[in-house]
């Protein structure tokens, strides 16, 4: 156990020295920060205050075009010629012509602008236009808007899990999320570590250091040693990039003083004060020209998300995770270890991957356009139940609630088919870590599996 | 009193056996050579003992005892492909595979001193072994190997890949070695390398052991009671004691290998010389230990 240990450490200290290691274990939180920083820091720096000239010769829109946050109307009187003059001389953003219309025949209204006129502005003067249009009209037919808002229907649905346990709020699009992230980290995580481990072995083998090695340990200790090793490399990797990642995008917003794409922990705070229905006013100012209808509904969207969040076995999921993460990495990180025995250098790997990345691309595959939509069906019940395919599948079948039978026999399946990989490698590796120069086959492997060494 | 007892040892591979019913017996504190041609199935033995691959059949003893995962750290083991991670620090790595044997970090940190000093390689310890030439990683994978002063040490094909200045360093440390109680077994075919470094051997060839024993025993029982003769004059033997195998002559300068028969003495060839010429050299031809081979394989092959 000493010997593994050693190894063990070795493998572990080594990575997490690279300068690669520690270079992406930074960049990755950083790079995601600026991912969900950048929209909102662009939106600010965009959104520098824009003034309109308006000349509004319909009369219609005296007085009643409010100013907001970073658009301000400035009404001028003339004609529209002296306005275009009078426009060049200032840096306005834009000049809004409304002619002689009625609120019948909207007709006609022209924005100039010194630059090409942007969508956005485009769009907001359009909506202001638009929403005072509407209000006069219903003036016109003896509504206001009040009434109005009150006869407006928003509806959404609230889905219900009726199950034996009672029941339980439901919302399909937080259910798969959370599978489908889960799936997707256990998917690539076997496929980089498990890498790790091939090129390991192989440069063990082509350094030749192999045979003095193995006159200290059993080939088994020195396989294990690498595979649990390269393990806690990926799980010290992820667990940085969780705190990092939420550091950093803490630590930007914080800097930068904005709210573009609000952490989890604003959200569920969002949630909260939603849900004790106080004031939401918060919001309400953070979002500027956001209505009080408009961030009633936003509270009600994460208060959505959140009670979803809250009503998924989160304790299942996160249990369920860290077993089909290690499980699978197990399972098929032995089989990566035994493609490095077998070959002499990384290019001749191709042929003994493919049966390796078959079946992880097809459960990822069939993850997204079979399981999701039914994670019920057969497929995805034979698929979460075989060992090669059920640590992602699984993952994804976990938060729409499996039953506990099933997810029994797919944990069991798993622990024997990682016992069997290992078993099968340990064969084929103790032959192949001594074999140099020889073209391998299947044919061949299976031979080692049958050598007594 | 043997340190290694090799009993009857076999071992297969699916289409060639490497070792066929191979006994000998290694004694202690004595340098060994083990050879034999390529793939004459030294290495083969070598795994065997090393516990890196097991015997079909036949057992293995080590002082007495059979060969169990215990005698590892008691074991050196440089093998035929050198090699260490390229990556890592000499340092770490002596750490690293001194632990390995079983030494505590304490313990191994401590004998690395000594063998940095005695090789003068201090500044070579926080280097990568890739940014050494091939000798200095030679010397680094020497020092591993003997590190954990196992009684047992197994090189093989030892001297290759080293210049002649290090080649005559690393004798020097495997005879002080030697001295200091270690068992040494060589494995090389390059026969003529080691010949005066080994106090016994055993030759190997197709699987099979041909022969083994000291040294000195096995070439006086090969040795062909032939002399080499040069000196000044004109050679004419014509005593039925003495057969002349080769002669040449120039400018009154003759050379000759002479056989002694009827169980003659050398000095009764000497004696028969002195009265007829000038006596220069006269060596006694020992055969060396790549002939023993060769007309050892052919004995073996006709017979």
């Amino acid at each position: 156990m000493r010997k593994i240990w050693l190894i063990i450490q070795r493998e572990y200290l080594t990575r997490v020295r690279k300068k690669s290691f520690i270079i992406m274990t930074l960049l990755t939180p950083l790079l995601l920060a600026a991912f969900m920083i950048l929209p909102g820091l662009l939106m600010t720096m965009s959104g520098d205050e824009e003034t309109v000239m308006v000349l509004d010769e319909s009369g219609l829109f005296e007085g009643k075009l409010e100013d907001k946050k970073d658009l301000k109307f400035v009404p001028i009187a003339g004609s529209l010629e002296q306005a275009k003059t009078l426009y060049q001389e200032t840096d306005y953003t834009a000049l809004l012509y409304i002619p002689k219309i009625s609120i019948e025949d909207p007709k006609g209204i022209t924005v100039y602008g010194k630059k090409n006129t942007s969508l956005q502005t485009q769009m907001r003067l359009e909506n202001a236009l638009e929403k005072e249009i509407e209000n006069q009209r219903f003036m016109a037919s003896g509504l206001d808007r009040e009434t109005l808002d009150k006869i407006e229907a928003n509806v959404k649905l609230n889905t219900i899990n009726l199950s034996s346990e009672g029941e339980k709020d439901n919302n399909a699009m937080i259910t798969s999320a959370a599978g489908v992230v889960a799936a997707i980290i256990i998917y690539f995580f076997i496929f980089l570590y498990g890498v790790q481990i091939m090129r390991g072995v192989i440069e063990e083998k082509t350094n030749r250091i192999v045979e003095v090695i193995i006159s200290s340990v059993k080939p088994f200790q020195l396989m294990m040693g690498k595979i649990i090793g390269i393990a806690a490399v990926g799980l010290t990797q992820f667990l940085l990039w969780i705190v990092l990642s939420f550091v950093a995008v803490t630590a930007v917003s914080a800097a930068f003083g904005i709210d573009a794409a609000p952490t989890p922990m604003e959200q569920l705070e969002a949630g909260r004060v939603a849900a004790e229905g106080k004031s939401v006013d918060v919001i309400n100012e953070e979002k500027g020209e956001a209505t009080q209808a408009e961030a009633d509904e936003f509270a009600n969207t994460i208060q959505d998300v959140t009670q979803s969040f809250a009503n998924l076995p989160l304790l299942l999921i996160l249990g369920c995770f860290l077993f089909y993460f290690l499980g699978g990495y197990l399972l098929y990180g032995s089989l990566f270890g035994a493609i490095g025995a077998a070959v002499d250098n990384e290019t001749d790997t191709q042929q003994f991957m493919m049966p390796i990345t078959i079946p992880l691309v097809i459960s990822f595959i069939m993850s997204y356009s079979v399981v999701l939509k039914n994670p019920d069906g057969p497929v995805a019940f034979w698929m979460s139940i075989i060992p090669f395919t059920s640590p992602i599948v699984m993952m994804v079948r976990v938060p729409f609630g499996v039953p506990a039978w099933e997810l029994l026999l797919s944990m069991a399946l798993l622990v024997l088919g990682f016992i069997f990989t290992t078993w099968l490698a340990a064969r084929i590796y103790r032959v192949g870590i001594l074999m140099y120069g020889k073209k391998i086959n299947y044919k061949e492997l299976s031979k080692w599996l049958f050598y007594r060494v | 009193m043997s340190i290694l007892k090799i009993d009857g040892v076999s071992k297969r591979y699916a289409n060639h056996t490497a070792l066929d019913n191979v006994s000998f017996s290694i004694p202690a504190g004595c340098i060994f050579g083990l050879l034999g041609p390529n793939g004459a199935g030294k290495t083969s033995l070598i795994r065997i003992i090393t516990q890196i691959t097991g015997a079909d059949e036949g057992e293995i003893y080590f002082r007495g005892e059979r060969l169990k995962p215990d005698h590892i750290k008691e074991m050196g083991y440089l093998p035929e492909e050198r090699g260490l991670y390229k990556k890592m620090k000499v340092g770490e790595q002596l750490l690293y595979l001194a632990q390995l044997k079983g030494l505590s970090k304490a313990e191994a940190t401590a004998r690395i001193k000594t063998w940095i000093d005695r090789f003068e390689i201090r500044e070579w310890l926080g280097k990568n072994i890739e940014d050494l030439s091939k000798g200095m990683q030679q010397k680094v994978q020497f020092i591993a190997t003997v590190l954990h002063e196992p009684s047992l040490i197994i090189l093989d094909e030892p001297f290759s890949g080293f210049d002649p200045i290090n080649a005559n360093l690393i004798k020097d440390e495997i005879l002080r070695l030697r001295d200091n109680g270690a068992t040494i077994i060589f494995s090389t075919h390059r026969m003529e390398s080691v010949e005066e470094l080994c106090d016994h051997i055993s030759l190997i060839n197709r699987s099979k052991k041909v022969l083994d024993g000291p040294v000195r025993e096995i070439k006086d029982a090969y040795k062909t009671d032939t002399f080499q003769i040069i000196g000044n004059g004109h050679l004419m033997i014509t005593s039925p004691d003495f057969e002349v195998l080769e002669q040449h002559e120039n400018h009154g300068v003759f050379r000759a290998n002479v056989r002694i028969l009827n169980q003659a003495k050398p000095n009764d060839l000497l004696r028969y010389l002195i009265d007829r010429v000038e006596v220069h050299s006269f060596v006694e031809l020992v055969p060396s230990i790549n002939d023993i081979f060769i007309r050892k394989v052919k004995e073996t092959h006709h017979a």
